[in-house]
C-alpha cells in the first residue's frame, strides 16, 4: 500500500520533471527540472531495496553529472535561446508513441521468460551495500578496474579538452618569472 | 522449273534494294537501267513459265517455307503457277517492263530518281507475290504490299500537300475495302480449316448458302477497295498526283486489276452464289456507266484516262459477275496493253507540255510528237473496241455474256458505255494532238520524248494490237482451270448482229468527237451552265460528300478523343507515376543532409522497425 | 508493485527522452535528454535486479552511470571547443557529415 502510493506519486513527479526538461524552451528551467528528476529517480531505487545504487545516483548524477552542466551552461550564451522551430513537430511525437507502445506489447506479452535463475542472487541477511561490495569486487572485479581507468581517461581528456596552453607549469617557475608571464599576457590582451 | 519462279519472283525485289542503296542519293542513272534489267529478266523468266504451262499443261507447286504453324493453323508461303497466274505474271512484268524502261526517260529531271524506282521495283515485288500465291494469306500478304508501295508511289512527291493527302486517301480506302476481305478469309478459314485454294475451292460446296453469300459478299468488298468500285473509287481519280508511269503500272494494268483477279480466284465460290455474282455484275456496270459520264466534261488529261480505266474495271467486274471468268481475264489482259501505253502516251505529253494537265491548253501537237501521238491513237482505237484491235475482242464477249444472261438492262447500260467511252477517248486524243494550238509558242516548247522511251512504248501498242487474235488458244489454255463459258443461250445470228451494233455506236461515237473537236471547236460555252454539267464536273459531288460526311466529323472525333483521353486520361497517368518518383525522391532526399536532427529521427524509425519484426518473429 | 509497472513507467521515460533527443536543436538540450535516457534504462534494470532476487542488474546500472559520468565529461569538453570555434552550439549548424 505505502509502496504504491510511493510509487505512483514519484512516477508522476518524475514524468512531469522530465516532460518539462524535454519540452521547455528555457534552459535553466530544464536544468533545474532535470536535477530534480535526478532525485527522484533515486527515490526508485531506494522503493527497489538498492540503496547502494540510490545513493550512488544522488551523489554522481544529480551532484556531479548535474553541477557539470550548469557550469558548462555558464559557459554558453544561454540568454539567447536557440531557435527551437522544427519543422514535424507530430512526426516526433509519433515516432516516440511508436516505440512506447512497441516496447509496453514486448514488455506486457507473455515473452519474457518466467523462470529465471539468478546468477548473483540476494542474500537478505546482508545490507545491499555489503552484497553490492561482495559481487562488486569479486565478480566484477576488470570491468570496475576497466572503469576506473576510462573515468581517469575522461578526466585527463577534459582537462586537455578545455584548457589553454599546457607547456609551461606554474609551479615550477620562479615568483619573477611569473610576474613577467602575466605582464606579457595582459600586453598581448591589450594588442587584441 | 520450279527456279524460274523464284526468279521471276524475286528479280523485282533484287532490283528494288539495290536501288535502295542509293536512294538518298542523287540521280544514278545505273539505278534506272538495273531494275529495268531485272524486271526483264523477271519477264523472261515468267514468259518462259508460259510457255512451259502451255505446252506442257503442268500447274507448278512450290513452297518457299512453313509461315505459320501454330496449333491446327498451317499456312504455307507457297506459290502456285497455274494457267490464271501465269497469264497475270505475263501481263504484270511485261507492263512493269515497258514502264520501268519509260521511267528513265520520265524521270531524268527527279531528285528523287534513285528512291523511284526502288518503290517501283518493290510494288511489282508484292504484285507478282499477291498474283502467285497459292493460299489467300500470302494473297493478302501480297494485297498490303501493294496498297504500301501505292501509297509510297503515288504520294512520292511527298512535300505536296495534294500529294500525301492523295496517297492517305488511296491507302486509307484500301484498308477499309482489306476489312472486307480479312473478314471473309477469317470465315473461310473458321469454317473450313485453311487457308490454301484448293483445299478450300474443294470443300467449298460443303457449307450453307447464307455463309457462302456473306464470304462472297466480304471477298468483293475487299475487290471494291482495290478496284475502286463505288463507292470505294474517289482514290483513283486522286492518285493521279502521283508520277503518269506509276499510274500507267498501278491504275491500269495491276494494283486495280487485283480485285478482279480476287474474284476471277475464287470462281468457284461465286458460281455457287449467283446472286451475288448478279450483284457484282450490276455494280460493275453502274460503275462503268458512272465513271464514263464523269470523263465525259473533265479537261485534265489524266483524270479522264483514270476514269476510263474505272470504267473498263466495271466491264470486267461484269463479265465476273455473271459467271464468264475467262472473258473478264481476257479483257484485263487486253485493258493492261492499251491503258497502260495510254498513259505513257499522256506522261510523254505532261513531260513535254511541262507537266501541264488541261487538254484545253493544248492542241496541234501531232506534228511536233508524231510517234506518241499515233501510239495513243491506236491505243484509243483499242479502248473503243474496233475490230481488229485487242479491246474489240474482249470488250465484245463482255457485251455478249450480258445478253446471254438475259440482263438486258445490264446489256443496255453497257452497250451505252461503249459509245460514251469511244466518245471521250477521241475527244482526248482530237483535243490534244489535232484541232488548234491552244498555247502559246512562247511558254510551251512541246517536243517528242526520247527515243529509248517509245522503244519502250511500242511492245505495249504492238500488242494493243495483236492481243485479241489470241482469243481462242487463251481460251484454251485458261479453261483448263476456269470454268468455260459460251454464249449458249444466243443464236449465232443474234451474235452477229450485237456485233455490229456495238461496232456502230463505237464508230458513232468516234464520229462526233471527230465533227466536235477535230473540225469544230468543241461544245459551245453554254454547255458549261448546265446542271448536269456541274453534277458530272464535281464527280456527282461525291468527294464533297466524304469530305462533309465522313472526314470532318471523324476528324473532329478524334480531336475530341484525343483532348478527352489521351491528354487527361492517358498522359496524365503516365505523368503521373513520374511525379509520383520524382516527389518521392524528393521526400528521401534528407536522409543525405547530414542534419542530425534527421538522422536521430530515422534512426528511431528504424529502432520501431527493428523491434516490430523481432516482436512478429517471437509472435509467429 | 509488479515489474511490469516499473518496465512500463521505464519505458516512459525513456521515450519522454527520445522526444526530447528528436526535438532538441540545442546540443546541450540533446545532451539532456541523453541522460534521461540513460536513467529510465537504470530504472529498468534494477526493477529487474529486485524482482527476481538477482544482483546482476544492479552492477549494470552502476557501470552505467560510470560511463554516464565519462561520456559528460568528455562531451562538454568537445561542446566548449566546437562552440569556441564557431559560436554557435545549434544542432542544425554541425552539418559536416552532408551527402
Amino acid at each position: 500500500m505505502f509502496e504504491m502510493v510511493a510509487f505512483i506519486l514519484f512516477s508522476v513527479l518524475t514524468i512531469t520533471m522530465f516532460s518539462i526538461t524535454v519540452l521547455t524552451n528555457n534552459a535553466l528551467y530544464a536544468l533545474s527540472s532535470m536535477a530534480a528528476g535526478m532525485i527522484f529517480i533515486s527515490a526508485f531505487f531506494f522503493l527497489l531495496d538498492a540503496d547502494f545504487l540510490g545513493a550512488v545516483q544522488i551523489v554522481v548524477y544529480t551532484g556531479a553529472i548535474m553541477s557539470l552542466y550548469a557550469f558548462g551552461m555558464m559557459f554558453f550564451d544561454s540568454l539567447s535561446t536557440v531557435n527551437e522551430k522544427i519543422k514535424n513537430p507530430r512526426l516526433v511525437f509519433l515516432l516516440s508513441g511508436m516505440i512506447a507502445l512497441v516496447v509496453v506489447v514486448i514488455f506486457i506479452s507473455p515473452v519474457i521468460g518466467e523462470n529465471v535463475t539468478a546468477n548473483y542472487p540476494v542474500n537478505p541477511s546482508y545490507g545491499n551495500s555489503v552484497d553490492v561490495g561482495l559481487v562488486l569486487f569479486t565478480k566484477y572485479l576488470v570491468p570496475f578496474e576497466v572503469a576506473a581507468i576510462m573515468l581517469l581517461v575522461a578526466m585527463i581528456g577534459g582537462i586537455v579538452l578545455a584548457g589553454k596552453k599546457m607547456n609551461e607549469s606554474y609551479s615550477e617557475m620562479k615568483e619573477e618569472e611569473i610576474d613577467a608571464k602575466l605582464e606579457l599576457d595582459a600586453l598581448e590582451k591589450d594588442v587584441k | 522449273m520450279e527456279k524460274y519462279i523464284y526468279i521471276a519472283l524475286f528479280a523485282p525485289l533484287v532490283g528494288s534494294l539495290v536501288a535502295a542503296l542509293f536512294s538518298m542519293q542523287p540521280k544514278t542513272v545505273f539505278t534506272g537501267w538495273f531494275t529495268s534489267f531485272m524486271l526483264a529478266v523477271s519477264m523472261f523468266a515468267s514468259l518462259n513459265l508460259l510457255h512451259f504451262v502451255y505446252t506442257t499443261d503442268t500447274v507448278l507447286h512450290t513452297k518457299l517455307f512453313d509461315w505459320i504453324v501454330i496449333g491446327s493453323l498451317d499456312i504455307p508461303f507457297g506459290f502456285v503457277v497455274d494457267q490464271v497466274s501465269v497469264v497475270m505474271m505475263s501481263v504484270v512484268t511485261v507492263v512493269s517492263t515497258m514502264v520501268h524502261i519509260h521511267s528513265i526517260g520520265y524521270m531524268e529531271h527527279d531528285k528523287g530518281f534513285n528512291r523511284y524506282f526502288s518503290y517501283l521495283s518493290a510494288f511489282v515485288f508484292s504484285m507478282l507475290v499477291l498474283v502467285m500465291s497459292d493460299n489467300f494469306a500470302v494473297l493478302f500478304i501480297g494485297w498490303e504490299g501493294v496498297g504500301v508501295c501505292s501509297w509510297l508511289l503515288i504520294g512520292f512527291w511527298y512535300h505536296k500537300d495534294s500529294a500525301s493527302w492523295a496517297a492517305n486517301e488511296a491507302f486509307i480506302m484500301n484498308r477499309v475495302g482489306d476489312l472486307g476481305l480479312l473478314l471473309g478469309m477469317f470465315l473461310l478459314y473458321w469454317n473450313l480449316g485453311t487457308l490454301q485454294y484448293n483445299e478450300v475451292f474443294a470443300t467449298i460446296g460443303t457449307l450453307d448458302n447464307s455463309l457462302l453469300v456473306w464470304i462472297g459478299g466480304l471477298l468483293f468488298l475487299g475487290a471494291m477497295g482495290k478496284s475502286a468500285q463505288f463507292p470505294l473509287h474517289t482514290w483513283l481519280a486522286d492518285a493521279m498526283e502521283g508520277p503518269t508511269p506509276v499510274s500507267a503500272l498501278i491504275h491500269a494494268a495491276t494494283m486495280v486489276t487485283a480485285g478482279v483477279y480476287l474474284v476471277v480466284r475464287s470462281n468457284e465460290l461465286y458460281t455457287l452464289v449467283p446472286e451475288v455474282g448478279y450483284a457484282i455484275a450490276a455494280l460493275g456496270a453502274f460503275v462503268a456507266i458512272f465513271a464514263a459520264t464523269m470523263a465525259l466534261v473533265n479537261n485534265d488529261m489524266k483524270r479522264i484516262i483514270a476514269y476510263s480505266t474505272l470504267s473498263q474495271l466495271g466491264y470486267m467486274f461484269v463479265a465476273a459477275g455473271l459467271g464468264a471468268y475467262w472473258v473478264a481475264l481476257f479483257h484485263l489482259a487486253t485493258h493492261a496493253f492499251f491503258k497502260s501505253v495510254l498513259f505513257l502516251g499522256a506522261g510523254n505529253v505532261m513531260h513535254a507540255m511541262n507537266d501541264e494537265l488541261d487538254i484545253r491548253k493544248m492542241g496541234g501537237l501531232h506534228n511536233k510528237m508524231k510517234a506518241t501521238s499515233i501510239i495513243m491513237l491506236i491505243a484509243s482505237l483499242a479502248l473503243a473496241g474496233i475490230f481488229p484491235l485487242a479491246g474489240f475482242f474482249s470488250k465484245d464477249k463482255i457485251l455478249e455474256s450480258a445478253f446471254n444472261a438475259d440482263a438486258y438492262i445490264l446489256w443496255g447500260v453497257l452497250w451505252v458505255t461503249a459509245g460514251l467511252t469511244a466518245f471521250y477517248s477521241f475527244r482526248l486524243v482530237f483535243k490534244i494532238f489535232f484541232g488548234k494550238q491552244n498555247y502559246s509558242d512562247a511558254d510551251f516548247h512541246p517536243h517528242e520524248a526520247k527515243s529509248f522511251v517509245i522503244a519502250a512504248m511500242i511492245p505495249l501498242a504492238i500488242l494493243a494490237v495483236i492481243a485479241g487474235w489470241f482469243e481462242h488458244s487463251f481460251i484454251d489454255f485458261v479453261t483448263k482451270t476456269l470454268p468455260t463459258w459460251e454464249a449458249s443461250n444466243t443464236a449465232s445470228s443474234t451474235i452477229w448482229i450485237l456485233i455490229l451494233v456495238t461496232t456502230a455506236v463505237a464508230v458513232g461515237g468516234i464520229a462526233l468527237a471527230y465533227v466536235k473537236y477535230y473540225k469544230g471547236d468543241g461544245f459551245s460555252k453554254e454547255w458549261e451552265n448546265n446542271a448536269i454539267y456541274k453534277l458530272l464536273i464535281n464527280q456527282y459531288y461525291i468527294p464533297a460528300f466524304y469530305d462533309k460526311f465522313i472526314s470532318k466529323p471523324y476528324y473532329a472525333i478524334s480531336v475530341w478523343i484525343f483532348k478527352m483521353i489521351e491528354v487527361k486520361i492517358i498522359d496524365n497517368a503516365i505523368d503521373g507515376i513520374a511525379h509520383i518518383i520524382f516527389n518521392a525522391g524528393a521526400k528521401v532526399r534528407p536522409i543525405q543532409s547530414g542534419n542530425l536532427s534527421t538522422s536521430l529521427r530515422l534512426m528511431v524509425g528504424g529502432l520501431i522497425m527493428g523491434l516490430v519484426f523481432a516482436l512478429v518473429l517471437a509472435v509467429l | 508493485m509488479t515489474l511490469n509497472a516499473y518496465l512500463i513507467l521505464s519505458t516512459l521515460l525513456f521515450c519522454i527522452g527520445l522526444i526530447g533527443v528528436m526535438r532538441r536543436k540545442n546540443v546541450l538540450m540533446l545532451f539532456f535528454s541523453t541522460e534521461i535516457m540513460l536513467n529510465a534504462v537504470n530504472i529498468g534494470f534494477a526493477a529487474i535486479s529486485k524482482f527476481h532476487g538477482d544482483l546482476s542488474g544492479q552492477m549494470f546500472a552502476f557501470f552505467i552511470i560510470a560511463v554516464a559520468a565519462a561520456e559528460v565529461a568528455i562531451g562538454l569538453g568537445l561542446l566548449i571547443l566546437w562552440y569556441k570555434r564557431t559560436g554557435s552550439i545549434n544542432l542544425d549548424d554541425i552539418q559536416g557529415m552532408k551527402g
